[in-house]
């Protein structure tokens, strides 16, 4: 899974209004708890998904994120003790000891899955759909070298899975007994470390040993790089107001509290309008 | 106007023996297109990474003499502050290109100069057009083949419009096709733009027509620096292993050894030896050049085939087919060349060979082991010395100096390595292997190397199945040719029946003679070439 310039808003918008789309996205994600908001949530970014062209991407993030959430629910069933309705008694167990199944530990549980699924499917949109070099311009001039060197880590990793594919291929050459680890290892990392060398040449005849800041340059705000822009301060806003202003309440412990009413029903429908807007504005989203 | 200038190079690597450069002393001057030759290990990378000021501000070791570029002094300037005057191309596309796109990588190098984004937008843009990547702008650098790759990487070299471009075997790594572009990419820089270029090319055949000057470097030291034609002159006497495939044909015959299949063709047309236009060929009516017998059929009496494949297929989950019903047979001892262009096949049918990869329909049979050696040989290198890595026996078989036995094996030449990778796949005390397998061996290999190679395997004594884009190396080694394409095979015949008619896969004689008589190799050239001036000349 890798960004690939695609013809749609969120690509065609800046780096900027793109990472912030999605920090708009995982703060609200961190913020509410209420079922239906975060449900809301998982809408919306399967809508900006389908939007940006990634809706085939967000599906193999949602293979790992389904699992996990699947995982995190069950896990927090199993070792929560508080709530009060149970729903199944499964007695004594090894290393849990006694354990009873609550509906709100489950509910819970759920919720935190959700909320873990969400933030999958947020890092597998800011992936696919934010131009990792313009992300390291952004913040090259914070830290160039630091914004370089954790970019050039994710161009390597590819490079060293082909390398470790064509050693392991090599070692099923050899005729005779297989050489111990420690000597593949050893091999393998002397590897990366020649890959390392050549890189760090290419680096230098680059000018990479002698850069300066980048002068500064005024690069026009299209309609997309605002557009998302607005949505991510909406997005960020309305989960904030959420939370603070009691729309999306949500209590788990000891008893489920999780009201559907028009407040609750219009902060959802605000996260999903406001997720969704940006996409609608297609013109100029080619390159 | 001199825009490079070395006086008095010596140089000497850290921890190494003896110097890479020796008292070397050149100046190039601006707009010329200068090839640099010599055998593995004569120091042309060492020149070439002197002057982009890698040596030895990233290398260390002991450096005396001058570098000068563009008015530079490369002991006062690191490669960082070089690169606005030098563009610097290695051979490996893989590890130079390092950001997501090709439009991020064009703007690397004028993003660490400080550029202003409209500047660097407008040097972005100049860069694609003149190598004609504008269209991969905007693509996963991930998703880019080798020669794209490689032409990125030779952009965001230029994109900084340095004084000199220096490339070091740039073309080794790429498929004929994709060199080939990219030869033209640098003979169009250099007559459009005036751009000065060195260039380090072991395939002289391809990038001497178009250079300006030789410079030949032998154990560190300039022993030739001269136009293309007196290089070639002086190659005639001195060093033999540096002639390209023409001029040794022409030097065989008395001639004055010229630069380039149309030079040679004249000078053999101005001497009566070919005729004023070439005849008209039809293409080959019969793809297959010569029906071989069935791969399961066998003659009676006949051994038995020491690699056979049976209707193989390879088709891929929801993806390409790799191999469609190719069948063929290796008779025990046969030398058979496998070519094609990228992505024909060629290496997926060596891995089914050795059993790396199982057919998706169809049968491969071997009458004992199959050794695979693979393109790059360090994959196969993993104790610490070379003695531990095979029986004396195995490196003796492919003529590995016993001085090297207490090496580190990553501390040896390209051609060293590649000897010892072989003698690991042939090393096994059951026997020797029936068939060879070799993907590419003659990948980045000098002439020397590569007439050394033909001769070691010619000597193994097994059938030798060997996947390669060099049709030189092929006339001088193999018996037969397959030819694949998509995964089919689409021709199959004697080596003189495939190449001598062919354009894209045929040798520089052939290329020269026009497929006369089937010559592929200078000698055979000669050998036709003398037989017809002994026929022409008055009883």
């Amino acid at each position: 899974m890798s960004y690939r310039r695609r013809a749609s808003p969120l690509h065609a918008a800046r780096a900027a209004s793109g990472c912030a789309y999605c920090l708009a996205l995982v703060i609200a994600a961190l913020v509410l708890s209420a079922p239906l908001a975060l449900a809301a949530l998982a809408v919306a970014i399967l809508i900006a998904g389908a939007g940006a062209r990634v809706l085939g991407e967000l599906a193999r993030a949602a293979r790992l994120a389904i699992p996990v959430a699947l995982a995190v629910a069950a896990i927090n069933a199993l070792v929560t003790r508080d709530g009060l309705t149970v729903i199944a008694r499964l007695g004594d167990l090894p290393i849990l000891g006694h354990t009873d199944i609550t509906l709100e530990a489950t509910v819970y549980g759920g919720v935190l899955g959700l909320r873990a699924a969400i933030l999958i499917l947020c890092g597998a949109l800011y992936t696919v759909a934010v131009d990792p070099d313009e992300v390291l311009r952004l913040f090259r001039r914070v830290s160039f070298r630091s914004a370089l060197t954790a970019a050039l880590a994710t161009r390597m990793v590819p490079v060293l899975v082909r390398d470790g594919r064509r050693f392991a291929e090599a070692q099923r050459c050899r005729p005779g007994r297989p050489p111990g680890r420690v000597a593949l290892l050893r091999a393998s990392t002397s590897g990366a470390l020649d890959r390392a060398l050549d890189v760090a040449a290419a680096l230098e005849v680059r000018g990479y040993g002698a850069a300066r800041r980048p002068a500064g340059g005024r690069v026009p705000w299209s309609r997309h790089d605002v557009g998302f822009l607005l949505a991510a301060a909406l997005i960020a806003a309305v989960a904030v107001a959420a939370r603070v202003g009691g729309w999306a309440p949500f209590q788990a412990y000891p008893s489920l509290r999780a009201p559907l009413g028009p407040q609750e029903l219009i902060a959802a429908l605000a996260l999903v309008l406001a997720a969704s807007l940006p996409f609608l504005q297609r013109r100029g989203v080619g390159r | 106007m001199s825009v490079l200038e070395l006086s008095h190079l010596t140089y000497r690597y850290p921890g190494a023996q003896r110097a890479a450069l020796e008292d070397v002393s050149l100046t190039v001057e601006a707009g010329e297109l200068v090839v640099v030759v010599g055998v593995s290990g004569s120091g042309k990378s060492t020149l070439l990474r002197a002057v982009s000021g890698l040596v030895p501000h990233f290398h260390g070791g002991e450096f005396s003499g001058r570098v000068t570029v563009a008015g530079m002094d490369t002991r006062e300037h690191g490669p960082g502050e070089l690169a606005c005057a030098v563009g610097t191309l290695f051979q490996d596309p893989e590890t130079q290109v390092v950001m997501g796109t090709p439009r991020s990588e064009l703007a690397f190098p004028l993003e660490n100069r400080g550029l202003p984004a409209p500047a660097v937008a407008r040097g972005v843009e100049e860069a694609a057009l003149s190598l004609g990547v504008a269209h991969l702008l905007d693509r996963p650098t991930g998703e880019l083949s080798g020669g794209e790759l490689q032409r990125v990487a030779l952009g965001a070299a230029l994109a900084a419009h340095p004084a000199v471009l220096v490339l070091d075997e740039p073309t080794s790594q790429l498929d004929p096709v994709a060199g080939e572009e990219l030869l033209g990419s640098l003979r169009r820089l250099n007559e459009d733009f005036d751009a000065t270029i060195l260039l380090a090319e072991h395939r002289l055949e391809r990038c001497l027509a178009g250079a300006d000057r030789v410079i030949a470097l032998a154990g560190g030291r300039l022993v030739c620096d001269a136009p293309p034609g007196e290089f070639l002159e002086w190659a005639a006497v001195a060093a033999p292993r540096l002639q390209t495939p023409g001029a040794a044909l022409m030097s065989g015959l008395g001639l004055r050894p010229a630069a380039g299949v149309k030079r040679a063709r004249a000078g053999l047309r101005a001497c009566g030896l070919l005729a004023d236009a070439p005849a008209a060929r039809e293409p080959a009516r019969d793809a297959g050049i010569r029906r071989r017998p069935r791969a399961g059929a066998r003659a009676h009496g006949a051994p038995a085939p020491a690699l056979r494949l049976r209707r193989v297929w390879h088709e891929l989950r929801s993806g390409p087919v790799l191999l469609r019903d190719v069948s063929l047979a290796l008779a025990p001892g046969e030398r058979v060349a496998l070519m094609g262009r990228n992505g024909a096949g060629k290496s997926t049918l060596l891995r089914h060979a050795a059993g790396l990869m199982a057919p998706t329909r169809g049968h491969v049979e071997a009458a004992g082991r199959v050794a695979l050696l693979l393109q790059n040989p360090s994959d196969y290198l993993v104790h610490e010395t070379v003695a531990a890595e095979a029986s004396p026996a195995a490196r003796a078989a492919v003529g590995l100096d016993p001085a090297l036995e207490s090496r580190h094996p990553r501390e040896l030449s390209g051609g060293e390595r590649q000897r010892l990778a072989l003698a690991i796949v042939l090393d096994d005390p059951a026997g020797a292997p029936a068939v060879v397998c070799l993907d590419e061996p003659t990948r980045g290999m000098d002439r020397a190397h590569r007439d050394e190679l033909a001769a070691r395997l010619s000597g193994l004594g097994s059938a030798v199945l060997l996947a390669t884009h060099d049709p030189e190396f092929v006339a001088a080694f193999a018996q037969r040719v397959i030819l694949l394409a998509d995964g089919a095979v689409i021709a199959d015949g004697p080596v003189d029946e495939v190449l001598a008619g062919a354009r894209y896969f045929a040798t520089e004689t052939a290329r020269i003679l026009g497929g006369e008589g089937g010559a592929l190799t200078p000698e055979q050239g000669i050998a036709l070439l003398s037989a017809r001036r002994a026929e022409a000349l008055p009883a």
